[in-house]
């Protein structure tokens, strides 16, 4: 098991290398350079030679290059352009809120997901596998920022059933211990803050929670599908086995191996959904900030963010690995 | 009375999709009786398994059709199960339920992918006991070790514990044999249980098979299109063709005096090493897939050479030309050679 | 007694008998037995029927449009800052956009370059994808030790791609690229690179290890020869299914791209993506100003996606029934 960890960490290396010398490439290509980004487009030649030499732009390339290196191996992922601040304190300032936002999308998406698209399964043909399967064909195809738009629009401005933007009301005293609004409320006992951020966190989870929710059940119907005809079921029914069982043991515990990576690799996308979720909510995780960034040309956030991103990625894809072999006896063997 | 009566059964698959529908078994007629080795052979596609699948009550519910009766004598009742004959095909889902894996068991072709990939050894035993004893905890990991070991698995209280992938081939399907006899079943299905395995295990398979049921009094309905096993295991063979019997006797007499051209054809397809050298083989032309429907006529009569116009007019009835217990269903039977001389 | 049949009479009447009984569809290949389901299948047909409309759009649309796509007609009729719009009327039957243009007009003329976006990010997906794939699987299969050090370097980096979030990977090459239709239809191609060449490689390693391909090497057939004839054709079914699931996938991603401020800026090539995403500023106002590009898209879109699943299914012989 941790030779497992340490080689997949060790796995890392090359990965991140990589993205790093492609994220330098990029930062040296794009037009005008950092100077101008940070300078602005009508700066003079002057100005960002100054600029230039003050950031070592004026040196060879593989120094620029082992320096930015050396400062991500630090965790330094710059400074924002835009905010003046470290990019990292940025990004764990914001990060609870969208972590909150995921944690919630996939937690809808596997509540709802995992049961329809088995008894979709069980009753293929039936009213409910043809609405499950047209409903997350449909949920793929539907941009995830007009399902924002149009959810926010029924439900927050016109029924005014949800708050329409951001994490808390202001009228609200919350106390800030982790930076997980729904938790810090449960924790200080402030429960009224706790379930004012949980319903400002409906209509954004759901609307994260669209696309995976459509892969979750669509995969959990495959794979029971495939599974209910299998041999070891046919061989459990022979041995007249209660059906609880045999769906329970033999059919789900099967069915589910898939689809646990499935939500593994959908959690790396849901953060792409988060940057049009949170900005259509105004949720004030990373999303929105990075869409701040987008707009603003902010290089060194949105370089820190792939890093970011390509880092969390690999540890949740050691997380299901982890968690496969747990569940998996075939691979725990080797 | 015997302890299983198969009666005029049919499977049918709906074809669905505008496909015409495939009728697997039609009309298979046939009887185990306790305690003894009954064999069901044929080649693939003559409906040997789907017959087993049936009497099991494992076809899907949907898009399938059934006829005839299947009548089991269940002996005494428990709290489960009610005493006396049943009609197989006449149980609700629940009874037949109660009836699988404590009265009637059954043994898979390929032990890998019968068994669950990620549920232990143990578990899988112990299920069944649970299900069918009501044993739970210590005495049915006890039961389920003195049961591995029965079937001779070394180290039982070990195995237990590992996953299919952990064991050979062999003790994969001693595993599903020690499912089977857990709770010492009336009736024995084994659907080719030794096809999928070396030839060395075959043997070992087929010998601890043959102790269990002497020991127990269980009858065994073998499966298999492979007449070495028939020959050394099956007391009454039922030859299948086209979804129907076509031949039925005891081992010696169908083996000295295959009777049925396709049975007949069947035992001179196997190659004999006292055969002079030069000789030839003589394998049945075509395939399955070359017949006719039984109500026009013999399914048999595209590949046999003794075909006339009386075999092309409906269905040929059973007949016994030879023995009052060897039936036939042929209009021209072979009966004038024996096998022996067929090779010679 | 009947007189005895002649031989030739009796062989007749078996041959009768047996197409009487019919049934065994024998050797239909994979393809015409996937034609066949695919005709049968209702999604596939719904699908096929939604792109037979859109692609009709697309080619008559800009000749059929009532007005230009920039023509600002009822320029005094339109406040969008005092949230008045005008809605469907006779003559501009989906009423005006934000700038007073016929929307009706926008959106016949849209369907095209909506359609364009489609197919060329696919495209470059599809061919550079597919070309990384064949190599990397060729390598794979055939090419010993030193083909599989190159299967893993090539494959290395497609992971790399995967990590990134398709989003942040198009914004990146479109702050590289400027702001134009090009970089848009790039940006969302190059997400798909990584997606086309697994699929074909991992397609390629389980034909490779196929019994023919081990027939065609003892037969000493070369292995350029074996890919080429025997591999490739055999594992490319599903990266046509990918292909056209992709189209979809495309037309969304591309309307992502423009919410994000990064589509086409050129009003006089309206794309529903572009067109939905400087309608949402007015959502509140005149929800149906989004409606209607979103309508186009989601429906494309929907198009593809059936069209793509229902041969998905129609080739995956484990699902044949």
């Amino acid at each position: 098991m941790l030779r497992l960890v340490v080689r997949r960490l060790l796995q890392l290396i090359p990965t991140l290398l990589g993205l790093s010398v492609l994220l330098f490439l990029w930062l040296n290509r794009l037009p005008g350079g950092p100077a101008s980004a940070i300078l602005g487009e009508r700066a003079t030649e002057a100005e960002v030679a100054r600029i230039n030499r003050l950031l070592g732009l004026d040196e060879p390339v593989w120094i620029q290059y082992w320096r930015f290196l050396k400062r991500i191996a630090q965790l330094d992922l710059g400074t924002s352009v835009r905010t003046g601040q470290p990019v990292w304190d940025e990004f764990t300032l914001r990060f609870p809120a969208t972590v909150e936002l995921a944690v919630a999308a996939i937690l809808i998406a596997v509540v709802v997901g995992v049961p329809l698209g088995y008894f979709a399964a069980r009753r293929r043909g039936g009213w409910l596998d043809v609405t499950s399967v047209s409903g997350s064909l449909l949920g793929i195809c539907i941009p995830v920022f007009f399902l924002a738009l149009v959810l926010k629009g029924i439900f927050a401005v016109n029924l005014g059933l949800f708050p329409s933007y951001g994490r808390q009301s202001t009228g609200i005293d919350a106390t800030d211990v982790t930076g997980f609004a729904v938790l810090d409320g449960v924790l200080t006992g402030e429960f009224d803050a706790s379930w004012d951020a949980l319903m400002h966190l409906v209509l954004p989870a759901i609307t994260l929670a669209s696309i995976p929710l459509a892969v979750i059940v669509r995969m959990t119907r495959a794979s029971v599908l495939e599974v209910l005809g299998e041999d070891y079921v046919r061989t459990a029914e022979a041995k007249g086995l209660r059906s609880s069982v045999v769906r329970g043991r033999h059919v789900l515990r099967n069915a589910l191996l898939p689809v646990i990576t499935a939500v593994g690799l959908l959690t790396g996308s849901l953060l792409s959904g988060a940057v049009l979720t949170e900005s259509v909510f105004a949720f004030g995780g990373i999303g929105s900030f990075i869409r701040q960034a987008i707009d603003g040309r902010d290089y060194p956030v949105l370089v820190g963010f792939i890093m970011f991103i390509a880092m969390l990625y690999v540890l949740i894809n050691l997380v299901v690995d982890l968690a496969y072999s747990l569940i998996d006896p075939r691979v725990r063997v080797h | 009375m015997p302890l299983l009566s198969v009666d005029d059964l049919t499977v049918t698959f709906r074809g669905g999709h505008g496909r015409p529908p495939t009728r697997a078994v039609d009309g298979v007629s046939f009887q185990v009786d306790a305690g003894r080795v009954t064999g069901l052979v044929g080649e693939s596609g003559c409906g040997k398994s789907v017959t087993a699948l049936a009497l099991m009550g494992l076809l899907p519910g949907k898009g399938v059709d059934r006829g005839g009766s299947a009548v089991l004598d269940v002996g005494a009742g428990s709290e489960f199960v009610a005493s006396g004959p049943v009609d197989l095909l006449g149980l609700g889902p629940g009874a037949l339920r109660d009836l699988r894996g404590s009265r009637i068991a059954m043994i898979f072709q390929d032990p890998l992918s019968s068994l669950n990939p990620v549920v232990p050894i143990g578990v899988q035993v112990t299920e069944i006991l649970e299900r069918h004893r009501g044993l739970r905890g210590a005495p049915a990991r006890k039961e389920a070790a003195d049961l591995l070991d029965r079937v001779g698995i070394p180290d039982p209280t070990r195995r237990l514990k590992e996953y299919p992938h952990q064991l050979s081939g062999g003790m994969r399907q001693r595993a599903l044999i020690a499912m089977a006899v857990a709770c010492a079943p009336r009736l024995l299905i084994a659907d080719e249980p030794t096809t999928a395995l070396d030839v060395t295990i075959q043997a070992q398979i087929l010998e601890l098979l043959k102790e269990l049921v002497d020991q127990e009094g269980t009858a065994l309905l073998m499966i298999t299109h492979d007449l070495g096993v028939v020959a050394g295991l099956c007391e009454q063979v039922n030859v299948l063709y086209a979804g129907r019997v076509v031949e039925s006797a005891g081992r010696r007499e169908l083996f000295a005096h295959p009777t049925h051209p396709y049975a007949h054809g069947l035992l001179g397809s196997i190659p004999r090493l006292d055969a002079p050298r030069g000789d030839p083989l003589h394998p049945i032309r075509g395939s399955i897939n070359d017949r006719i429907a039984w109500q026009d006529g013999c399914a048999f009569a595209p590949r046999c050479d003794f075909y006339d116009e009386e075999c092309l007019e409906g269905p040929p009835a059973l007949t016994e030309p030879r023995r009052p217990d060897h039936r036939v269903r042929c209009v021209h039977p072979v009966l004038d050679t024996t096998a022996e001389e067929v090779t010679a | 007694m009947k007189p005895p049949m002649t031989k030739a009479a009796k062989a007749d009447r078996l041959a009768e008998l047996m197409a009487r009984r019919g049934g065994d569809e024998g050797g239909a290949g994979l393809w015409t037995e996937a034609l066949r389901r695919l005709r049968r299948s209702k999604m596939a047909l719904i699908g096929a029927a939604i792109i037979a409309v859109f692609l009709l759009l697309a080619i008559v649309g800009p000749w059929v449009a009532p007005h230009g796509p920039t023509a600002q007609i009822w320029r005094g009729e339109v406040f969008p800052n005092q949230g008045r719009f005008v809605g469907p009327r006779s003559g501009n039957w989906l009423g005006l956009d934000h700038l007073g243009r016929d929307e009706l007009s926008r959106m016949l003329i849209g369907a095209r370059q909506t359609l364009l976006v489609g197919v060329v990010s696919m495209l470059i997906g599809l061919v550079v994808g597919a070309l990384v794939g064949a190599v990397s699987g060729a390598a794979a299969t055939l090419g010993g030790a030193a083909g599989k050090r190159v299967d893993t370097v090539v494959m290395r980096i497609t992971d790399m791609m995967l990590a990134l979030p398709s989003l942040l990977l198009a914004v990146s090459i479109a702050a590289v690229m400027g702001q134009s239709l090009t970089t848009v239809m790039i940006a969302v191609g190059v997400v798909q690179i990584p997606i086309f060449a697994r699929l074909l490689r991992g397609s390629m390693l389980g034909q490779g290890g196929r019994d023919y391909v081990l027939a065609a090497k003892s037969l000493g057939v070369r292995r350029r020869r074996i890919v080429l004839t025997q591999i490739l054709p055999n594992s490319v079914s599903p990266v046509i299914v990918q292909a056209t699931l992709s189209l979809a996938t495309a037309i969304i991603e591309a309307a992502a791209l423009s919410y994000l401020g990064l589509g086409n800026p050129d009003p006089a090539v309206p794309e529903w993506g572009v067109m939905l995403s400087q309608a949402q500023r007015f959502f509140d106002n005149a929800p149906m100003m989004s409606v209607y590009p979103a309508l186009g898209i989601v429906i494309t879109a929907l198009g593809f996606t059936l069209l793509g699943e229902a041969m998905r299914e129609a080739l995956d012989p484990r699902l044949r029934g």
